[in-house]
């Protein structure tokens, strides 16, 4: 199965991207990383973290930057690539314990035609 | 993440302990609380209909509702419980963000719904948040949820945040 994963930088992106990684191996899914930034954090910390990441579980992936609206730059990427599957994180919870889904995974949910895994 | 808060504040707000007389002539108790409550918040929310439940909470299981509810012990939280006798039937629940503004919640046992009870849970929290020198109040709720909805609007908070499923609102209170 061929998988394009989205990273943001934060913990739960990271997360998706570890368990990704594990399935791949299992399975012998190709995978490309589509990395953006959730807030004002840069783009180049977090290509550089996922690279990390890569390198450490020994595990070739393509990278792509998202540099703006990575909400719909993901449905691009993944119907002009012919991906199977979007995996994006969704595990965020608010202060007092609401999941909070944000919105480029609101965006992908709504928008796409691939199936989209949530990792939480 | 904090949405962008009005720039009217609200004022007015009752602050705990008080006594209300719900629409169906049941005296409610409005208390502030604190790890004592514990043992009738796990009975209420072991009570609690899960199809009231809103964006995973409250949790359902024992285990799970025990864990939420250390937020009861946590720094920067705020908490005041309606009680009908002895038992609670109600709370409402302020917790600090990163940015040390406060995400609001509230919870109504479902034979205790419709009678005015949130509303003035919600009232009174926003008030002892006041007396506290809390300046910034938000929440989200599902977009379909109608009542609730008109519930915030009526106690003064305005729609800010406009992601798909959950809406935000905020509050700013009169310093």
């Amino acid at each position: 199965m061929r998988v394009l994963v989205g990273v943001d930088g934060t913990d739960h992106g990271m997360h998706a991207l570890d368990r990704t990684i594990e399935r791949a191996q299992e399975a012998g899914d190709e995978v490309t990383v589509a990395v953006y930034t959730a807030d004002d954090s840069s783009l180049d910390d977090v290509e550089a973290s996922v690279r990390d990441r890569l390198e450490t579980a020994s595990f070739e992936a393509g990278v792509e930057r998202i540099t703006e609206d990575p909400g719909s730059r993901l449905i691009e990427l993944a119907e002009d690539g012919g991906y199977d599957r979007i995996a994006l994180p969704g595990g965020q919870r608010s202060p007092l314990g609401k999941i909070q889904l944000g919105g480029v995974l609101e965006f992908v949910l709504l928008n796409a035609r691939t199936t989209v895994t949530l990792v939480r | 993440m904090s949405p962008e808060f009005p720039e009217e504040p609200v004022d007015g707000f009752p602050t705990p302990p008080r006594t209300i007389t719900d629409r169906e002539g049941r005296e409610i108790d409005l208390t502030e609380a604190d790890a004592t409550d514990l043992e009738s918040l796990v009975e209420m929310y072991l009570a609690f209909d899960p199809k009231d439940r809103a964006q995973g909470i409250p949790p359902t299981g024992e285990d799970a509702i025990r864990e939420w509810l250390e937020l009861l012990a946590a720094e920067d939280s705020l908490h005041v419980v309606a009680y009908h006798d002895d038992d609670a039937v109600g709370h409402v629940m302020l917790v600090a963000d990163r940015e040390e503004r406060y995400e609001l919640a509230i919870f109504v046992l479902q034979p205790y719904q419709g009678a005015h009870i949130g509303t003035e849970l919600v009232r009174t929290g926003l008030g002892l948040a006041q007396a506290r020198g809390i300046e910034f109040v938000w929440l989200s709720v599902e977009r379909w949820n109608e009542a609730a909805v008109a519930l915030y609007e009526k106690i003064g908070f305005e729609t800010t945040g406009s992601a798909s499923f959950e809406m935000e609102m905020a509050l700013r209170l009169e310093q």
